[in-house]
């Protein structure tokens, strides 16, 4: 279930006062099962890529392979492309028109050619994958919160059975938990269906946390494709293009440039508690070495136990949150 | 596929016409739609394309940007050369069953044609080369007369300034939720009348219910800013007549001067 995609370049409105490139000759691979995040600002042309990866854009010149074949092909079966290729938009709560949820999310899948009834049995499994509540099937999906609305969006991609889902900010105008919901439903979908996975997003936490490889657009090609921890080494480079690497690699490279031997690779906040224990443990840090030095000499045992206390617990707070 | 319509799509370009004043391009356009109705034989079509011609190279916007227009009016276009030709009585060239072609209903047809391809061709220029808000501002200018009869003049104004501001918001969002639906399976384009029109409610469903949004939202921006109407409202760019103005309704008038002296002789 491969995506190939060779020099590919797209051009807005070509010939016109309007003329925007705004993919400029890409060749990517993306194998089978990977989780992808997609990073870059506005007007990068992450929008634009992904819209190529089912075909519903034309490239101006290149060619997009799927499975080895050009989906560009005379005779190729692009409708069926589609429903293995699931792609969500941004803001998908913006294309829900039925009268109530669950046949909104059948919607799809009877496109496919599935009957009512079979369409209804992906329908509530795709429903119940993203965490929505069989109480409101019924419901006009007007009548939802925006985090619900979404979850139906979703949930109407997936009950076509994609092998690939690219989603596009998902969570665009969450909250803080809406978010974390969202994002780890959509992980939990890579482990069960094992399916690719590709995530653009604006926040470098959320790709951090979840993706194995990173894409990093700008100005309409790539800029960096690797695994976050190799991308966010280049976080200079990063803020250079509008776009700022997780808080964390920032709090572990100012440990490191004070002298605490820490590990700055480390891309989430649980990996940077144990690097951080670790570095204290270690005792290389001068934070602990007059502590040390206060134990052998074994004058002032109390204010021992009190410095021990302070220097674990500014590490122990971050990994709290 | 959607965004083929070039009405309301300004071009930016540096061109006499783009500095005009906006009362000026639409006089000058009403004149030339009423040219072409009053030119009537081959001499006359061939000045007021010449006009045309003239304007577009003056307007310094691509051809094609002209064409693009005609596109959305073709079936009009065939629908009345095909009952033009048909429907027009007289000298009879070529007959079948009650269907007749005659040679006035030729004449017709081809005149129809090139006025209706002026026309679209001709309002096209100005809305190339004037922005939507440059356009309402000149037309509220030119209605501001009839405040005195009670027509809200300025509302009307505002009302279409929006209206034409909203056309490619719209058209951009009817290519997203179209997207979307194709992505999740929907087919806008094969299957009969009816079964398209049923494939339409996926995608006008979601765009009405957007179109209100943004209306609401609109509003609620603009009472925020404290809009009441057109009542002792100034304008931060008032309109003013230039040295190039009068030049051109000096050409404009010696153009309808032409084409009312075309017809009067019978040329």
């Amino acid at each position: 279930m491969s995506i190939e995609l060779k020099n590919v370049t797209y051009t807005y409105s070509p010939g016109t006062a309007y003329e925007i490139h705004a993919l400029k000759d890409i060749s990517m691979y993306i194998p089978d099962g990977q989780f992808i995040g997609v990073i870059g600002h506005t007007g990068s042309g992450k929008s634009t890529l992904i819209q190529h990866f089912n075909a519903l854009i034309q490239p101006t010149s290149g060619t997009i392979l799927y499975n080895g074949e050009d989906v560009w092909a005379e005779k190729y079966d692009r409708r069926k492309l589609r429903s293995e290729v699931g792609l969500v938009f941004q803001y998908p709560e913006h294309q829900l028109f039925e009268n109530d949820v669950l046949s909104d999310v059948c919607f799809g899948p009877m496109n496919q050619g599935l009957t009512r009834e079979e369409a209804e049995v992906e329908a509530k499994k795709a429903l119940q994958q993203v965490g929505f509540k069989e109480k409101n099937y019924s419901k006009s999906p007007f009548e939802l919160s925006g985090g619900q609305k979404k979850r139906v969006a979703i949930a109407g991609v997936l009950a076509m059975n994609p092998k690939i889902l690219i989603l596009d900010e998902p969570t665009a105008g969450l909250d803080p938990k809406g978010r974390d919901d969202i994002l780890d439903q959509i992980a939990e979908l890579h482990k069960v269906r094992g399916i690719t996975i590709i995530l653009v997003s604006h926040s470098m936490e959320d790709i951090a946390k979840y993706v194995e490889r990173l894409i990093v657009m700008n100005n309409g090609g790539v800029a960096f494709d690797s695994t976050p921890k190799e991308v966010f080494s280049h976080y200079k480079e990063l803020e250079a293009m509008g776009l700022a690497a997780p808080q964390i690699t920032y709090i572990m490279h100012s440990l490191k440039e004070n002298g605490l031997d820490v590990d700055t690779d480390a891309t989430t906040v649980a990996e940077a508690k144990e690097s951080i224990l670790d570095a204290l443990k270690s005792g290389h840090s001068y934070l602990l070495r007059e502590v040390q030095t206060a134990e052998s000499t074994g004058s002032v045992g109390k204010r021992t136990d009190r410095e021990e206390n302070e220097t674990c617990k500014p590490g122990e707070r971050r990994s709290d949150r | 596929m959607i965004r083929d319509i070039t009405l309301g799509q300004y071009y930016p370009a540096d061109s006499v016409l783009h500095k005009l004043d906006p009362r000026t391009k639409f006089l000058g356009t009403m004149a030339f739609i009423i040219s072409v109705f009053v030119f009537h034989t081959m001499p006359g079509y061939a000045v007021a394309t010449l006009f045309l011609a003239g304007m577009i190279i003056l307007s310094k916007v691509p051809v094609k940007f002209m064409f693009k227009g005609l596109k959305a009016i073709f079936l009009i276009l065939m629908i009345t050369v095909v009952f033009n030709i048909i429907l027009t009585p007289g000298e009879i060239l070529w007959k079948w069953g009650f269907l007749k072609v005659t040679k006035e209903g030729l004449s017709m047809a081809g005149r129809m044609a090139i006025r209706l391809t002026y026309l679209v061709i001709g309002s096209s220029i100005m809305t190339l080369t004037t922005t939507p808000n440059q356009l309402t501002d000149g037309l509220e200018r030119l209605l501001r007369p009839l405040n005195h009869i009670r027509v809200p003049v300025h509302e009307i104004a505002m009302i279409m300034s929006i209206a034409l501001r909203f056309i490619p918001i719209l058209l951009e969002e009817t290519d997203k939720i179209m997207k979307a639906q194709i992505a999740r399976g929907a087919d806008f384009e094969s299957g009969n009348l009816i079964q398209k029109a049923k494939s339409m409610v996926p995608l006008l469903v979601p765009l009405f219910i957007s179109a209100f949004r943004r209306a609401n939202d609109l509003a609620m921006a603009m009472e925020a800013r404290c809009y009441h109407g057109g009542d002792d409202r100034t304008q931060m760019k008032p309109l003013k007549y230039a040295g190039r103005d009068y030049v051109s309704f000096l050409i404009l008038v010696v153009y309808v001067g032409i084409a009312i002296a075309f017809r009067v002789l019978g040329i």
